[in-house]
Formats: C-alpha cells, sequence, structure tokens
C-alpha cells in the first residue's frame, strides 16, 4: 500500500467512514462552492473617508508611513520627496506594471530600474491589489508587473495602492481575486503585508528591519 | 521515531532549569512581554471570543472531513503545477525531502520556521547526506548556530540572552572584523541580516513549514514577521512546504476567520507583518518565484489520534498562548520537555507522537490553574487532555510506586467519609498545635520535597469539610 493510500485508510478509519457516503460528500463540496464568511469584525464595515481613515490608521499603527496624493501623476513626486526626505539615494526598482509605468518619472531625478530584484535594491516600488482596512494590510498579486522579490529584498519599500481598491475586510479581496482568476483558483503569490519586516526574537525586544525592508511607505492615490 | 526525546528525564531537566540563571532571567522577558500584548489585542476587537468559536468550529469541521479535503487540496495543488507526497512518518518525510534535494543537485538549503521540519529532525539528516541546511528564522539561525532545539514554537530562542547570542556571532562570523561592536541587539540583527542575505541568494532549495493549507486553492500559507520564510521560498528553484495533515482548513475564507486569531494569540499583533499564500510553482506570467513546487504531507501520528480524546489536540495552530501563560512553562522554560514541543500544548501532543510511556511526566507538570485553556484560540481543553493522559499513565502501570501507594491510601479514606473525617480533623489539630507559635513549619515528614524551597502554613485547627458545614449552617439561619 503506498503511503498515500494507507494514511487515507488511517484517518477514515480513525473517523469511521470509507469515504464513500454521499452527504459528506455534499457537505464538503457545498462548503468549497458557496465558502460561507464567518465573523467579520465591525470595525472595517465602514465606507467612503471613513474606510480610508481607518486604513490609514491602521498603517500607522503597524509601523508603516502613509501619505496621500491626489492623482496617479503625482506618485512620482511624491517618492522622490519620501526618499530625499529620509537621505535616500535617488534610485528605485519597479516592475512592469502599466499603472506605474504610466507615471510621469521623467518629472523627477529618480533613477528607475526595471525588472525582479536580485537583492541588491535599496528603494523599490510596488503597485498593491488592494488595501484591508480592518488591519492596514496591502494585499499584492505576484506578476511581472509586480515581481514578489521586491517586496522582500529592497531596505525601502514603496508600495501604491489605489483608494478605490481598498476594501474594508479580507474577505472583500478574495471576492475581487476570485473575479480576477476564477473560483478555486490564485496567483502563484498572494503576499499580505501588515508593517515592516521586524524581529522579537532576542530578549523580545522589538527591532524593525529583520530580513525584509527595514521602511513600508505606503501611497494612497485618489482617483 | 524522530529527534532525540529527553522528555523521561523531566524532573532532572526541570531541577535544571530551575537553577540556570541566564535562563531565569530570560524567562522574564515571557512573563512580560506576550501576556499584556496579548490582552491588549483582544480587547480591541469586540468580535474575538467569538472568533475564536469560529475557529474551533471550522477546525473541527475540517477534522471530521479530513480525507475529503485533503483529496480536494492535493488535486488543486496538481493543477496550479505543484507536486504533492505523502509521508507516513518521519524516516518517510525525510528521503522525500532529500530525494528531492538531490534531483536538483542541491548544495545548501534555506529553512523557514517550521515545527514539523523540527519534528522529523530533517536538519541532522540533509547534513549527514552532505547539504548544508541554513535556518533563517532569526531565532532558528542562533539556535542552529547552538545545536539547540527552539524552546518556544514561535520564540525559538526566548531562552538566551543578548550576551550568549554575541558570543555565538563572534564563535561562528569569523570572517568579520573580532572588534566590531554587538553590544547592542540591533547590531546582532543587522548582522545575522547580512551573514543570511548571501545564504539566501545562494540557496539551491528553500524549504518552510505551512500554517495552514487550503483545500479550495490547493494553497500553502506562512505567517512570519521577518520575512525570512518569503525570501526562503522565492529566491531558489525549488520550493518544499512541509505540513502535517491537520493543517488544511477549508476555504479562503475559513483561512482568514482563523488569521485574525493566529497574530493576537501569539504575539497580540493585529495582524503578523507577512501572511503569504503560495499556489504552485512559477507561472508564465510571473518574473520571479520557483520553478518547482513540491508539497510534502506528513502524517506522523495525526490520523490515528482523529476519533480519539485527543482528536481536539489537532485544532492546535501553534501560536504559543498555552506556554506564554502556563507558570510551569515561565519557571522552567521549553528545554525542560526534553521534545520539540514545550508547555501545555506540548504536555498533551508529546505522549500522542512519541508514547505516554516516554513523556508521562509531560501531563503531570501542570498545575491544572487553567489559564492555557482559558487564552487558547481554538479552546483546546488542554488540562482535560493533560489528565486523561494522567488516567492512561495510572491504567497502565506507569505512574512510579509511591504515586500509587499514597493514591491508594488516599483512597481508602476517600471511600470512608466516616474515617475521612475523623482522620483529617485529628490531622488538622495536630498540625495546627505543633505549629501554633510560628504559623508555618519549614520541615514536615515526608514533605521534604515541599517545604525545602517554601514553608508550609499551619491549620488553623479547622477541617475544610467543618468550615464549610458551618458556614452553609451559618448561610441558612
Amino acid at each position: 500500500m503506498s503511503a498515500r493510500d494507507d494514511i487515507f485508510a488511517n484517518i477514515r478509519r480513525s473517523l469511521g467512514v470509507n469515504g464513500t457516503e454521499k452527504i459528506r460528500h455534499q457537505i464538503v463540496a457545498d462548503r468549497l462552492e458557496r465558502s460561507p464568511k464567518g465573523v467579520i469584525p465591525k470595525r472595517g464595515q465602514v465606507s467612503g473617508e471613513e474606510r480610508i481613515a481607518l486604513f490609514k490608521t491602521m498603517v500607522e499603527t503597524s509601523l508603516a508611513t502613509v501619505t496621500e496624493v491626489s492623482s496617479a501623476a503625482e506618485v512620482p513626486q511624491s517618492i522622490a520627496l519620501f526618499l530625499r526626505n529620509h537621505n535616500l539615494p535617488a534610485t528605485l526598482r519597479m516592475g512592469d506594471d502599466p499603472r506605474l509605468n504610466a507615471m510621469p518619472w521623467s518629472d523627477t531625478a529618480l533613477e528607475i530600474a526595471h525588472g525582479p530584484s536580485e537583492g541588491r535594491d535599496l528603494n523599490a516600488v510596488s503597485h498593491a491589489f488592494g488595501g484591508i482596512a480592518e488591519s492596514g494590510t496591502l494585499a499584492m498579486v505576484s506578476s511581472a508587473d509586480n515581481p514578489s522579490t521586491l517586496n522582500f529584498l529592497p531596505d525601502n519599500h514603496i508600495i501604491v495602492v489605489s483608494a478605490k481598491d481598498i476594501a474594508g475586510d479580507y474577505e472583500s479581496v478574495w471576492n475581487r481575486v476570485r473575479f480576477a482568476y476564477g473560483k478555486g483558483s490564485m496567483p502563484r503569490t498572494v503576499n499580505w503585508i501588515t508593517g515592516p519586516s521586524r524581529s522579537g526574537d532576542i530578549e523580545q525586544t522589538l527591532l524593525l528591519g529583520a530580513h525584509g525592508p527595514r521602511r513600508l511607505h505606503v501611497v494612497v492615490v485618489r482617483d | 521515531m524522530t529527534v532525540h526525546s529527553t522528555s523521561p528525564q523531566f524532573k532532572q531537566n526541570a531541577a535544571r532549569a530551575l537553577n540556570d540563571h541566564q535562563l531565569q532571567k530570560a524567562l522574564g522577558n515571557v512573563k512580560q512581554g506576550f501576556i499584556d500584548k496579548r490582552q491588549m489585542a483582544a480587547d480591541k476587537l469586540p468580535e474575538f471570543e467569538a472568533l475564536r468559536d469560529a475557529a474551533r468550529d471550522i477546525k473541527n469541521h475540517t477534522l471530521e472531513h479530513l480525507d475529503l479535503y485533503l483529496e480536494s487540496y492535493e488535486e488543486k495543488v496538481k493543477a496550479s503545477g505543484g507536486h504533492v507526497h505523502f509521508a507516513r512518518d518521519a524516516a518517510e518525510a525525510r528521503e522525500i525531502i532529500l530525494g528531492i534535494c538531490r534531483e536538483t543537485n542541491a548544495k545548501t538549503v534555506t529553512k523557514g520556521k517550521s515545527m514539523i521540519s523540527e519534528e522529523i529532525g530533517i536538519n541532522h539528516h540533509l547534513e549527514a547526506n552532505g547539504i548544508t541546511p541554513v535556518e533563517t528564522d532569526l531565532g532558528e539561525y542562533i539556535i542552529q548556530l547552538r545545536n539547540e532545539l527552539p524552546s518556544h514554537i514561535i520564540a525559538p530562542a526566548v531562552h538566551l540572552n543578548a550576551t550568549q547570542v554575541e558570543e555565538d556571532f563572534r564563535r561562528v562570523h569569523t570572517h568579520l572584523d573580532a572588534k566590531r561592536d554587538l553590544s547592542e541587539p540591533v547590531q546582532l540583527l543587522t548582522e545575522a541580516r547580512a551573514v543570511l542575505r548571501e545564504r539566501f541568494l545562494a540557496a539551491d532549495v528553500g524549504v518552510t513549514g505551512a500554517n495552514f493549507l487550503v483545500a479550495e486553492t490547493g494553497t500553502s500559507i506562512i505567517v512570519t514577521n521577518e520575512g525570512n520564510g518569503d525570501l526562503t521560498q522565492i529566491l531558489p528553484k525549488t520550493h518544499i512546504v512541509l505540513a502535517s495533515i491537520e493543517k488544511l482548513v477549508p476555504t479562503l475564507e475559513d483561512v482568514s476567520q482563523l488569521l485574525r486569531v493566529l497574530a493576537r494569540s501569539a504575539t497580540g499583533q493585529e495582524m503578523s507583518v507577512y501572511t503569504t499564500f503560495s499556489t504552485g510553482p512559477r507561472r508564465s506570467t510571473d518574473a520571479d518565484g520557483p520553478e518547482n513546487y513540491h508539497v510534502v504531507l506528513i502524517d506522523n501520528g495525526r490520523s490515528s489520534m482523529l476519533g480519539t480524546a485527543f482528536e481536539e489536540m489537532l485544532r492546535c495552530i501553534r501560536c504559543g498562548a498555552c506556554m506564554n501563560h502556563c507558570p510551569v512553562y515561565h519557571a522552567v522554560g521549553g528545554h525542560a520537555y526534553g521534545w520539540v514541543y514545550p508547555g501545555p500544548m506540548g504536555a498533551v501532543l508529546t505522549p500522542s507522537l512519541i508514547g505516554v510511556d516516554k513523556a508521562g511526566h509531560l501531563p503531570n507538570a501542570s498545575t491544572f490553574c487553567g489559564r492555557c485553556e482559558s487564552v487558547c484560540p481554538v479552546r483546546i481543553p488542554l488540562p482535560k487532555l493533560m489528565r486523561h493522559w494522567r488516567e492512561r499513565e495510572f491504567e497502565r502501570h506507569l505512574t512510579p510506586a509511591t504515586v500509587r501507594s499514597g493514591l491508594q491510601l488516599w483512597g481508602f479514606f476517600a471511600k470512608r467519609p466516616g474515617l475521612y473525617r475523623f482522620a483529617t480533623r485529628a490531622a488538622m489539630g495536630a498540625l495546627s498545635f505543633a505549629g501554633r507559635q510560628r504559623g508555618r513549619f519549614t520541615w514536615l515528614p515526608m514533605a521534604k520535597g515541599w517545604t525545602k524551597y517554601r514553608d508550609f502554613p499551619a491549620p488553623q485547627g479547622e477541617t475544610f469539610q467543618q468550615r464549610w458545614k458551618r458556614e452553609r449552617s451559618g448561610r441558612a439561619a
């Protein structure tokens, strides 16, 4: 008997089932099909300005910084200012996201590089799939547009998120993922990011910048 | 079985731990940090208790249908281009992992934090076969340098102080300037970051655990604060996920419920920094990520726990809240438990996995104060399960002879209420008389082990039953 068959046989013996019970199959198929929501905290169940305000507060609670611009065209200047204010070099790596590509980077003195990171970049920018106000979390999906390495290798990570993509709760983001990728399918990687990298492994002291970015900066675009 | 256990020597381990000043200093951090932070996070979310109920129900539902959700999960992983392997036990799991590493001619393997990888002892096996495993979670990295097991399931190096870490770094990082300043924890972190960054970039295979597996989508999930698990899995050509079979949940909605209680219970965060959902290998639309994606599903004793009293233990999501709140853990730390899983969850799980004959001391290492159960995010009745183990230990005559005869003696009196009342009255009266001057005893016959560490207060002369009777009649009047 293969390990697989053995394990299934043992599970079924322990549960007192044989795996062919129609009712059990029905229950499982139904749950996978309907994916019922559980308890959704009231905190995130706000809309409009209130939701964006909550998102920004929670982003700051996670020790990231956040700023707001009134249009996508203002993003490059805003990021250049952020880097200057922190005495960081005017370099920036990004993927091929059409929303980022359409921004007027040549208005700034930023030296732009494209493609995934090989681990030597100081600064990178990614565009979020969405934001979650409940906890100040950014939802990133992997693709050449926004390579996963940009989320982790640079010292300073900047995430651009459209105000209209900020949801109240995680479940709303899953609905959008299903709409974009199909029910039961996922992009290779979805990263939820809540604040900059940190560790408490030495004497339970919170230190930022463990292996991932030391700084996380979020730019909310009103449009 | 798996990694070596010193659980049979729990009493000696505990005695040593109580006299270890470095350890006692480090354990002070556990008491201060975790408890308040968890409470604050719970207080900030009015739905927290309802979410704990939901978390419990999701895990129960999944366990009842585990065979079917596993089938669905397996199908989805394959559909996304990944490979699923099944391992009955630790040895099978080790061979599967070694086989994948050999296929890719791997020389170094980076590792995200994974308790199941500790359970199956993979590091030693890889080393024995010429492959270098590199732990990348800061705490795991430190204990790997020291050749130790984690002493806590989410804070593996919680038993150490910064000066000890500094000594280890100086001993191992000999390529760096011997005169460098490492007096601040942040300097230690920066050094580890730089050393491990090179390891990440050079690794051939990345091994992570999984906090959850999603049947709906074939997704594995890791939760970290450092980002090490992500660098482990996106940089090398091959990503291997190690997961025990009870990590399954049905849907993305279900896992979102569990994630709402996990970080709050563990570190008191609203959400951990990085929650990563991985489904299969790199796609044609991706510019980075692993080309090969393997999942090793490990049973190692779980399937036999289903349908027993210990099935409830399979709900555990490894948050560590039980040990953070345990007075015994606070006193002796994690290593005294002698195997991979310490604290109350370890006291229940370890006898299931390595046998009550070896780990029988662990369920006895509890005052049954109930704090662990009161904070468990999936409401595992840990004291009840420890009591089950004590009963089994007694039934199987594994309990020491002195304890057995003591219990028999007590049983003799307890079954004869008149005699019991008489004997306790006589004993309390005698003790009250003998201790009337000092009000306490520094020494008592047959209780040396107790009075060695603290005084025994002298009874007031009345037994509990007498007082109960008196107060009841007083209230009735």
